[in-house]
């Protein structure tokens, strides 16, 4: 028996999420229908317990500053702390790693032509985190080992649509070959419309967000090829994060997946929610 | 052939790119440090003598002591970055979304309550006379 995904996660990272749960906040009327809306999802992962997450997010001048961007890293370590992103560093569980199978991947995907950057110390910010708190709640420790895979979208030109959906079959390929029955899950996170500068700072697009949605469980391939422009112009600077599920899709199988669930909420802070699960029919 | 950059014409909104990217170097490297609280503490006793540690242009440090974001944006900064400045200050992210958009705070947060900025919908630059 070979390692299988079984299923994705799709869901927005916004730090102040974290931080209303930090502060228990989550019953104020401002915050309540966020996360009445995963209350769903932590159900469905207590019965939907993956062996290991393959957690696809990206860091916001946390771990990696200017001195190096890699536009695909894969964290290869035992354990991850989470960051001081300049308060603290929230209290949450450290992040268990599965180093054997994310340096199997990585050893697959790289001889797949997807040049990743192995790394094998990094603190994980908010973005790895906050998708964390809402599908597990707040825990003593998170149910499985998680695999953190950041990709760069701070500094353009972020990879494309396309590249990042080949990207997830390249994944998908490497985990069907390890030799283990692991069941993973692979989480795609970020977005949904948002623009945190400039002028034009607060952008939200409810319609073409819901398109998004509708389209990457019907036609993700399609949906690859939108160009960053679109993302940038339709769903603000910070949209352009929204590529990151399209890796995540990608892994999925090519046969139509069965929504589980199926979630959007404006606003959280500056930004859209969105969020979905997907899984693989068995 | 030069490159390409569609994104340079969208109002209001400017891409952190190559070509910023080095601009800011030093602007964004600055903002990073003061994830240490023994910087932070350096930082905002003498502001200016902090920034001078730093081989930043003169214009990208007033643009930091006049906490003009948008201006740092222009300089190369990157807001990821600058947000470090805002969490010195304690001033929630809003805060400093607001500032770039010329509404307080409380315009700001009752524009995202009710559905955000449309796509589409007018840019004003708060630095423009009305």
């Amino acid at each position: 028996m070979m390692a299988r995904i079984t299923a994705s996660v799709y869901t927005s990272h916004v730090p102040a999420i974290g931080a209303a749960l930090d502060l228990g906040k989550t019953n104020e009327d401002y915050w309540e229908p966020v996360f009445a809306g995963y209350q769903p999802s932590q159900a469905w992962l207590k019965d939907n317990t993956p062996d290991v997450i393959f957690l696809v997010y990206n860091d916001h001048a946390t771990a990696f500053s200017l001195d190096m961007i890699p536009t695909f890293a894969i964290g290869c370590a035992a354990e991850f702390k989470p960051a001081d992103e300049g308060w603290g560093p929230r209290p949450v569980p450290v992040v268990k790693g599965h180093p054997e199978l994310a340096s199997h991947i990585a050893q697959s995907v790289i001889q797949d032509d997807f040049d990743l950057t192995i790394v094998n110390r990094m603190d994980v910010d908010h973005g790895l985190t906050v998708p964390l708190s809402l599908m597990c709640g707040q825990v003593a420790q998170w149910p499985c080992p998680v695999i953190p895979f950041a990709v760069n979208v701070v500094q353009y030109p972020v990879p494309s649509g396309r590249r990042c959906f080949n990207l997830g079959r390249a994944i998908r390929k490497a985990v069907s070959l390890y030799d283990e029955p692991l069941n993973v899950q692979i989480w795609g996170t970020g977005g949904m419309s948002h623009q945190l500068q400039g002028p034009r700072a607060g952008l939200i697009n409810r319609e073409w967000d819901n398109r998004f949605l509708d389209r990457l469980i019907a036609e993700p391939e399609k949906l690859a090829e939108v160009p960053h422009m679109e993302y940038v112009q339709e769903a603000g600077s910070e949209g352009i994060e929204l590529v990151m599920w399209l890796i995540a899709r990608g892994a999925m199988s090519d046969q139509a997946p069965r929504v589980a669930h199926r979630f959007y909420h404006v606003p959280a802070s500056n930004t859209a929610v969105g969020h979905l699960i997907l899984e693989n029919s068995p | 052939m030069a490159l390409d950059k569609p994104y340079k014409g969208i109002p209001g909104t400017t891409i952190f790119d190559a070509e910023q990217s080095r601009m800011g170097y030093h602007l964004n490297q600055f903002c990073m440090s003061l994830m240490k609280a023994e910087n932070r503490e350096r930082f905002k006793a003498n502001e200016r003598a902090y920034l001078d540690e730093w081989p930043m242009s003169e214009e990208q440090k007033l643009a930091v002591m006049a906490r003009d974001l948008n201006r740092c944006i222009e300089l190369g900064g990157n807001i990821y970055f600058l947000a470090k400045i805002g969490a010195t200050d304690g001033k929630s992210f809003q805060y400093m979304a607001a500032s770039m958009t010329g509404m307080t705070q409380e315009e700001y947060a009752k524009m995202m309550l009710a559905g955000g900025r449309a796509a589409g919908s007018p840019v004003r630059d708060p630095r423009e006379k009305q």
